[in-house]
């Protein structure tokens, strides 16, 4: 099952490095990976994706947990909770296709944000299966480049992860 | 040390704040630390530090030969003492070297400060001469590591590293330091903290309560129990609250290999080492148990056996200061995390407080069970070596256990002669027996045996070793002869990689695939001599005892016992693999269980 952890750490060098290794060194896979100093600069916010069974989602949290720079984390996929991706994306729109890439773009409430006479460039957010289903409708033939910044996620209602 | 205390108050009073480089601040912090003695190697980025050692006399520092020997060294102190080993080394090959060592320590989870010299900040990422990413190459076997960039930092950090190298689940955490950091120039404000607060680090204290309780009932309801306890016993200080526990339960008690001395290894309850090369009598009643009280123990692989046939009909009561061990490979029924001694004390007071009891009919069939298999099983009873032709390996062990009366610190190498070390040497307190267990690293044995001499400076302290594995670290016999240290190196020789050649054996049709040495081992008793030692070469049944006596009572000498064993002995009680259960055990080359 793929599951979304939201790690709070210390920012400080080295943090993210051994929450990488650890990964590599368990055997574990990283899906996806967004970190970024929060309010507080002091700490990090990591949000990564992974994909396993119950046991192994808690060996992994409970690794985590061990190392001295995590500070708190959460697996965001025991409750309610919002997930979203960035994606730009620049595809091939000249003639005909620029109409109907640009209904697609409607469609999937994205926006162009950067045009050429042969190339769009899009901008998408939503949760990962949106911005699979919006590749998957323009068509790979189309498709020029792709960026993804990897999941984010918050829960939902009054709980937050904090000191 | 009193004189020395006064000079420093005395200090203090004059300036309200010292000043010290980055060099002195880093051996004083050791010194407020309370650190007595460090193992090291000096080199180019570690000059400074060097120099503020000598500049001092409250931090005593041993220079080993071998970097890899700083950290076995620092380890045995660690291990026999349960305070932290502290290793110095420089930058590059320094560091490198000393890799062996800590991934031992974090294995056996061994608490270890690592500090090591960098080249200058500004030249780090350059490639520049002796300079190697010490904090990434050691990262996934520390606890933690810490890269100096500021002087003001040094006593902080010392203290950090100390509180997490020392506490929950001990571990080795490296310092790397850069040269510069520790320059003899400028000088800081030195204050050392006697507090630390890490928010992101707060280690596991009691155990829940509830579970405690619901623990001690299923304990209170067993009818074939069965204590299982590890090197967190150890490590815990909680030696004395399982013993107490046992005895008030009456229950039978394993101890893993790194647990042995934990519960004394020559009391009745006692069936054992539990494992690979286990007792039957363990091994069996732990496939029969109905509950396991696993205390600090990991249910490491070469434990469990298959995992999936692992202790059918057990409920499991796992107690752990680290929740990652839990569940790990065994799923436990009781998950209690907390460090163990709190726990143990607990469990002890519900037990005493409750008027119940284990089933008293159910508790002596158990035992009148456990003692079949050990009268047919135990190898103290019945042991399963013969006494004809050359001296067999498990004769030497037996031997030194009666020579030294079982009061011995014994470290050990890897192999063979471990295994009936663990096996044969009854070990009754905790902190005795020292090995490399989860790493199994070849050329501990005598890097270690220094670090225990050196803080039991009169105890008997013995190295059983192989001829494989002391000449990994061989040259630490001139460390020996520097600081007079009288270890007593017992070898036990059977001219072959015998641990290996075993597996060869039993596996590959005795093709012994690079396991023999061709006579090329050279005459020890040369070698050792030319270090000052004492060498004495042993062939013969007869000579064993009188020459063993002979070497432990030469109290100031460092002795090398090269006592030649049968090279063709196998390991015996051995688990069947693969796909075995803990019962299902080798217990000659021809039988089974
Ligand atoms: C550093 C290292 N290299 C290789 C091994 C694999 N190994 C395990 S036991 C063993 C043989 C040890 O030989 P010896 O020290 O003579 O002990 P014996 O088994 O003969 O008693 C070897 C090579 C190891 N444990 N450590
Ligand atoms: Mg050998």
């Amino acid at each position: 099952m793929r599951r979304i952890i939201s790690v709070l750490m210390e920012n400080e060098p080295g943090a993210l490095s051994r929450v990488v290794g650890l990964f590599s060194q368990r055997g574990y896979n990283i899906e996806t990976l967004t970190v970024a100093p929060t309010e507080d600069a002091t700490l990090s916010r990591l949000t990564l994706t992974t994909i396993g069974d119950d046991h192994k989602i808690e060996q992994i949290t409970k690794h985590l947990n061990r190392l001295v720079d995590v500070v708190k984390l959460v697996d965001l996929t025991e409750g309610a909770h919002i997930e979203r991706e960035l994606m730009m994306v620049k595809v091939k729109a000249s003639g005909a296709q620029r109409a109907e890439v640009k209904r697609c773009v409607d469609i999937f409430r994205g926006q162009i944000i950067d045009v050429t006479a042969t190339v769009y460039t899009i901008q998408i957010t939503g949760a990962s299966d949106k911005l699979d289903a919006f590749l998957q409708a323009v068509g790979e033939a189309a498709i020029l480049e792709v960026v993804r910044s990897g999941v984010s996620g918050i829960g939902r209602g009054e709980k937050v992860l904090s000191l | 040390m009193a004189e020395a205390n006064c000079c420093i108050c005395f200090l203090q009073e004059e300036t309200e704040v010292e000043k010290l480089s980055g060099g002195d601040m880093l051996i004083r912090a050791l010194a407020d630390e309370g650190v007595e003695c460090i193992f090291g190697y000096p080199g180019g980025a570690a000059l400074h530090i060097y120099d503020a050692v000598f500049r001092q006399k409250k931090v005593k520092h041993i220079l080993v030969r071998h970097e890899q020997a700083a950290t076995h060294a620092a380890d045995g102190y660690a291990r026999s003492t349960g305070k932290t080993g502290v290793v110095l080394v420089t930058s590059g090959p320094g560091a490198t070297n000393a890799i062996t060592g800590i991934a031992t320590a974090y294995m056996d989870s061994i608490p270890m400060v690592v500090i090591s010299g960098q080249v200058v900040s500004e030249r780090i990422g350059e490639d520049a001469f002796q300079e190697t990413d010490m904090v990434g190459i050691s990262r996934p076997i520390v606890k933690h590591s810490f890269l100096v960039k500021e002087q003001s930092k040094i006593p902080e950090i010392v203290k950090k590293a100390f509180h997490i190298a020392s506490t929950g689940r001990p571990g080795p955490v490296v310092i790397d330091i850069p040269k510069d950091i520790t320059n003899p120039v400028d000088k800081f404000d030195y204050e050392y903290p006697d507090k630390v607060k890490i928010r992101s680090y707060t280690p596991a204290g009691k155990g829940h309560s509830g579970q405690i309780k619901k623990a001690v009932q299923l304990l209170l309801s067993a009818r074939r129990p069965m204590i299982y306890s590890g090197g967190g016993v150890i490590q815990g200080n909680a030696s004395e609250y399982l013993t107490k526990l046992a005895k008030i339960l009456n229950f039978p008690v394993t101890n893993t290999l790194m647990g042995l001395g934990a519960y004394p290894g020559s009391d009745r309850q006692f069936l054992g080492m539990l494992g690979m090369h286990g007792t039957v009598e363990s091994n069996t009643a732990m496939h029969h148990a109905d509950v396991i009280l696993a205390v600090g123990a990991r249910f490491d692989d070469r434990v469990t056996n298959t995992p999936g046939k692992f202790c059918p009909s057990a409920k499991i009561i796992h107690i752990d200061i680290d929740p990652a061990s839990i569940s790990k490979t065994v799923a436990a029924d009781i998950p209690i995390v907390g460090a163990v001694d709190s726990v143990l004390s607990e469990m002890l007071e519900l037990v005493k407080a409750s008027d119940e009891r284990p089933d008293t009919k159910a508790l002596a069939d158990w035992w009148t069970q456990i003692e079949a298999w050990r009268d047919r099983y135990s190898i103290q009873k019945n042991p399963n070596y013969s006494n004809e032709g050359m001296i067999k390996p498990q004769e030497v062990l037996r031997a030194l256990y009666h020579v030294t009366r079982g009061d011995a610190f014994i470290t050990s190498d890897v192999g063979q002669h471990q295994m009936f070390s663990a096996q044969y040497y009854l070990f009754d307190k905790p902190r005795r027996w020292i090995n490399s267990g989860g790493l199994g690293t070849m050329g501990f044995g005598l890097p270690a045996a220094m670090g225990v001499q050196l803080a039991h400076r009169d105890a008997m302290v013995a190295c059983v070793t192989g001829e494989g594995s002391i000449q990994m670290c061989i040259q630490e016999l001139s460390t020996c002869t520097q600081y007079h240290l009288p270890i007593k190196i017992i070898c036990v020789n059977n001219q072959a990689l015998g641990m290996v050649k075993q597996w060869q054996d039993m596996q590959y049709d005795s093709r012994y695939s690079e396991s023999l040495y061709e006579d090329s081992l050279p005459d020890f008793i040369k070698l050792v001599e030319s270090y000052g030692h004492v060498g004495m070469k042993v062939t013969k049944r007869e000579e064993l005892i009188p020459r063993l006596e002979e070497c432990f009572a030469m109290k100031d000498r460092c002795v090398f016992m090269d006592i030649y064993v049968d090279p063709s002995e196998h390991v015996y009680p051995m688990q069947v693999a693969p796909n075995g259960s803990m019962r299902d055990m080798w217990l000659s080359k021809t039988e089974r269980t």
